[in-house]
C-alpha cells in the first residue's frame, strides 16, 4: 500500500487530465439540409467534419447505414418561417457533445434569423451582450479589503474535510483491527499483565497515528513527485490545455463564440493560473495549517478511542457492523453535509454541525477557508477536546473489561454495564 | 513468610459475584496449587493479583505490604488464554515482551540466549510466530515469563498443549525455580500435576474457597482409614472370618498374591487389623491407602451445594 497508494493518487489526478488530451478521431456528419438555411453554418471542427448532402431522405438514410459515418442530420423544410426542428440519425446514441453543438448552431442562426426579421442587427445585439465580473471583497473590522476567492475556497475546503475524514476512517478502523487481533490471538492477557488496559490502548492508537502520519506524508510526497515527474516528461503544456478542455466541458459545453469570449473576459481580469494564485495566497496560511492539524489530530484520536472500543467489545471483524454504524454515521453525515454547506458556510446548521465534536474535525475544517469567526473555532476546538477526553474515557472503560471477555454475544446493554464497573 | 497474602477479597460483576470472601495465605518457596471447577473464580483472583483488575472489597498484600501496581514487576504470569503476535518473529517478540517487563536490551537478550538454548528452540529466533507449531509457541510464552526472574510466579494451566516430554522439561523447570527460591502459583484441572508438584493447595468453588492448607494435612484430614492388605492364602476368604465392626471393600486376585481394601473404624489402631489378618493369612504386604487429590476434589466439589447468586 505504501507504494500503491501514490501511483493511485497519482493516476486518480494525471489520468482523466490525460485522457482528454487524446483528441477523438474525427467523426463524419451528413447534413441534409432542406431548408437550406443552416448548411454554411456547419463549419467543421476539431471533431467533426460537416458533409453537406443532397437527395431524399429515404435514400440518404440507406447510404448512410452503409456508409460508416458517425450521423446523419436532416433538417426538414417547414411551413413554419423560421424551422425549428431537426433529426440527428446515428448508429450509436450520440453523446450530449454532440447534440448540444448542433443545437447551439442551429440556436444561433435562428435567433439571428429571427433578430434580422425583427429589424434588429445581429452585430449590435453582439455588441450589447456583455459579460459580467464580480469581484467579491471580504472586508474585516479594520477596513482591511480582502479578496475573496469562492471556488478556491470551496476546492480547498473540501480537499481538506476529505483528508480528514479518510484519516479517520483508514486509520481508526485499523485501530480497531489492532485491538480485534490482540484479542483473538490471546496476546492481550500477557500484555496486560505488563502494561495497564488504558495504556495498552492509548499506545495503540498513539502507535497507529505515527504509522498513519508517516504513510500519509510518503503517499503526498511521492504522489507529488510522480506528478512532477509527469508533467516534466510528457510536458506541462498538454496537461494544462487538457485540464482547461476538462474544465470547460465539465460546466456547460461552449460554443467557440461564447468561449471567446470567456477567455477574454479572464485575460481582462487576470490570468487564470495568476488568480488561482492569489487566491491561495489570500488564505490565512497559519490558521489553516494550524487549525488543520488541530482537527486532523483531534478528530483522529476521538475516533480511534472509539474504534479501539469497538474491537474490544466483539470476537471477530464480522461482529465489529452492529456498533460501527452509530460510530461511522455522523462521519459519513458529515460527508455528505459538505456539499450543502459549502454553499452556505454561515448557517445555522454549519454552525452546529462545526461545533458538535463528533462532526466538526470535518464540517470545521470545511467552513475554515470562508472564513470563521474566531470564537466558534475556539469553541469548536475545545468542545472537541472535551469529546475526546469523555470518549477516551468511555472507551478506556468500555476496553478494559471487554479486551478479558471472550465468547459473549455483547449488546449495548452489556456495554453500558462496562461503563458502569467500579475499577 | 507469605509472599503474598489475600485478605476477605470480594468481587461483584453485575449480577454475579466472582469472589466472596476468599483469602490465601501463599507461602515463600512454595508451589501453591489454585484449584476449583471452571467459573469458580479462580481466573479472577489471579487478575486481581496481577493488578488487572481490581477487587471490591478485601487487601491484597505483596511481600508483606498492601500491593502496588508496580509489584507486577516482581510477577510473572502465565494466562490460561494465550497467545502471541502472529506476525512477528519469535526472538524479536520474546525480546519486545522483556523489555515490557523492565528488562534492559542487553540483559533481556543474554537470558534468553539462555533459555532459548535450554528449550532448544534457537534455531526459531528469527522464524515468524505462526510458523511455529503450539508446543513450541507456548515454550515461548513459558521463557518471557520467567525471564526476568519474578518473585511470584503465576501458572494457569501451564501444561495445556505440551505432549509428555515437554510437560516433564516444564516440571522440571518449575521445580528448579522453587529450588531457587522462587514460589509459585499453580491453577489447573490435572490433580496428578498438582500432587507431584503442589506443597499447599486452595480449593475454589461458586466463588468461595472450601478448603486450603498443606497438602500432606489436607490428605490426611481426608483419609477413610482404608489399609490395602497383599496376602497368600489359597484357603482363606476375607469375607468369611472378617469381623463385623470392618468392612471389607475389595477383594480380588492376582495370579499369586490376593488383594485386598478393609476400612477400619476410627479408634482402632491398624496393627489390630494387621494381627487379624496375619492370624488368617500370610501378610506380603499392608499400606494405607490415602485419597487422591482428584477424590478430594470430587467429593468437595459435589458435596458443597450448588448455589446460583
Amino acid at each position: 500500500m505504501t507504494i500503491l497508494g501514490p501511483i493511485l493518487m497519482a493516476s486518480v489526478y494525471i489520468l482523466p487530465v490525460y485522457l482528454t488530451t487524446f483528441s477523438d478521431e474525427e467523426k463524419k456528419m451528413q447534413v441534409l439540409d432542406e431548408t437550406g438555411l443552416f448548411e454554411k453554418e456547419f463549419t467543421n471542427t476539431d471533431d467533426f467534419q460537416f458533409i453537406p448532402i443532397k437527395m431524399d431522405i429515404e435514400t440518404a438514410k440507406e447510404n448512410f447505414a452503409l456508409s460508416g459515418d458517425y450521423g446523419l442530420l436532416y433538417i426538414p423544410a417547414t411551413e413554419l418561417s423560421v424551422p425549428t426542428t431537426g433529426i440527428l440519425y446515428t448508429t450509436s446514441s450520440p453523446s450530449i457533445d454532440v447534440t448540444s453543438h448542433i443545437k447551439n448552431v442551429m440556436k444561433r442562426e435562428v435567433e439571428s434569423l429571427k433578430l434580422e426579421a425583427s429589424g434588429i442587427d445581429p452585430d449590435i445585439l453582439r455588441a450589447i451582450k456583455s459579460s459580467i465580473v464580480l469581484n467579491t471583497l471580504k472586508i474585516d473590522e479594520s477596513g482591511n479589503e480582502e479578496k475573496s476567492y469562492t471556488e478556491i475556497n470551496m476546492g480547498l475546503s473540501i480537499f481538506a474535510a476529505l483528508l480528514i475524514y479518510m484519516f479517520i476512517f483508514i486509520f481508526g478502523s485499523q485501530v480497531m483491527r489492532g485491538v480485534i487481533e490482540e484479542k483473538t490471538s490471546r496476546i492481550v492477557e500477557v500484555i496486560v499483565s505488563s502494561v495497564k488496559p488504558f495504556q495498552l490502548m492509548m499506545g495503540k492508537i498513539v502507535g497507529v497515528a505515527m504509522v498513519g502520519l508517516t504513510q500519509f506524508s510518503l503517499w503526498i510526497v511521492l504522489t507529488a513527485i510522480l506528478v512532477g515527474v509527469f508533467m516534466a516528461t510528457v510536458g506541462g503544456d498538454e496537461l494544462m490545455a487538457g485540464s482547461q478542455k476538462m474544465m470547460g466541458t465539465q460546466g456547460k459545453v461552449l460554443s467557440t463564440q461564447e468561449l471567446a469570449e470567456f477567455s477574454k473576459a479572464a485575460q481582462a481580469e487576470s490570468s487564470s493560473t495568476m488568480q488561482i494564485i492569489e487566491g491561495i495566497q489570500s488564505i490565512d496560511a497559519p490558521v489553516m495549517i494550524g487549525s488543520f492539524l488541530f482537527y486532523f489530530l483531534f478528530g483522529y484520536l476521538l475516533y480511534g478511542a472509539l474504534f479501539a472500543a469497538i474491537g474490544s467489545a466483539v470476537d471477530n471483524e464480522t461482529d465489529t457492523q452492529q456498533f460501527m454504524i452509530p460510530v461511522t454515521i455522523p462521519l459519513i453525515l458529515s460527508m455528505v453535509m459538505i456539499g450543502f454547506l459549502i454553499t452556505n458556510p454561515g448557517g445555522p446548521v454549519a454552525f452546529w454541525l462545526s461545533i458538535i465534536p463528533l462532526t466538526s474535525p470535518v464540517i470545521m475544517m470545511a467552513r475554515i477557508p470562508f472564513g470563521v469567526p474566531v470564537w466558534e473555532i475556539w469553541l469548536s476546538m475545545g468542545l472537541l477536546v472535551l469529546g475526546f477526553l469523555a470518549a477516551t474515557w468511555l472507551a478506556g472503560k468500555i476496553y478494559r473489561t471487554g479486551i478479558l471477555m471472550y465468547g459473549k454475544k455483547i449488546n449495548y446493554r452489556e456495554l453500558w454495564k462496562w461503563i458502569k464497573y467500579r475499577n | 513468610m507469605d509472599i503474598l497474602k489475600a485478605e476477605h477479597v470480594r468481587k461483584q460483576f453485575s449480577g454475579h459475584l466472582a469472589l466472596d470472601d476468599v483469602s490465601i495465605a501463599v507461602p515463600q518457596g512454595s508451589i501453591f496449587g489454585l484449584l476449583g471447577p471452571n467459573g469458580a473464580g479462580k481466573t479472577t483472583l489471579i487478575r486481581i493479583i496481577n493488578r488487572i483488575t481490581a477487587q471490591d472489597q478485601g487487601n491484597v498484600f505483596f511481600d508483606g505490604r498492601p500491593i502496588k501496581t508496580n509489584d507486577v514487576n516482581q510477577i510473572g504470569y502465565l494466562p490460561e488464554e494465550r497467545g502471541l503476535y502472529k506476525k512477528m518473529k519469535v526472538g524479536e517478540q520474546a525480546m519486545y515482551l522483556a523489555r515490557l517487563k523492565g528488562l534492559d536490551k542487553k540483559l533481556a537478550h543474554e537470558r534468553l540466549k539462555y533459555w532459548f538454548d535450554k528449550f532448544e528452540i534457537t534455531a526459531w529466533w528469527n522464524k515468524k510466530v505462526e510458523e511455529l507449531s503450539k508446543g513450541m509457541q507456548q515454550k515461548v510464552q513459558f521463557i518471557v515469563t520467567v525471564l526476568h526472574k519474578p518473585k511470584l510466579l503465576i501458572f494457569d494451566e501451564p501444561f495445556s498443549g505440551f505432549d509428555p516430554i515437554n510437560v516433564n522439561l516444564l516440571k522440571e523447570e518449575i521445580l528448579n525455580i522453587k529450588n531457587d527460591g522462587g514460589t509459585i502459583i499453580f491453577s489447573t484441572h490435572n490433580m496428578a500435576s498438582v500432587e507431584e508438584l503442589c506443597d499447599h493447595i486452595a480449593l475454589i468453588h461458586n466463588a468461595k474457597k472450601i478448603l486450603d492448607g498443606d497438602m500432606d494435612q489436607i490428605k490426611a484430614d481426608f483419609k477413610n482409614n482404608i489399609f490395602e492388605i497383599v496376602y497368600r492364602n489359597g484357603n482363606v476368604n476375607f469375607k468369611e472370618v472378617i469381623p463385623a465392626h470392618y468392612q471389607l471393600l475389595e477383594e480380588k486376585a492376582d495370579l499369586k498374591l490376593k488383594r485386598a481394601k478393609i476400612q477400619i473404624p476410627q479408634n482402632e489402631s491398624p496393627n489390630s487389623l494387621l494381627n487379624f489378618a496375619i492370624s488368617h493369612v500370610e501378610v506380603h504386604g499392608f499400606a494405607e491407602i490415602l485419597p487422591t487429590m482428584n477424590d478430594i476434589f470430587i467429593s468437595k466439589v459435589k458435596g458443597t451445594p450448588q448455589s446460583h447468586a
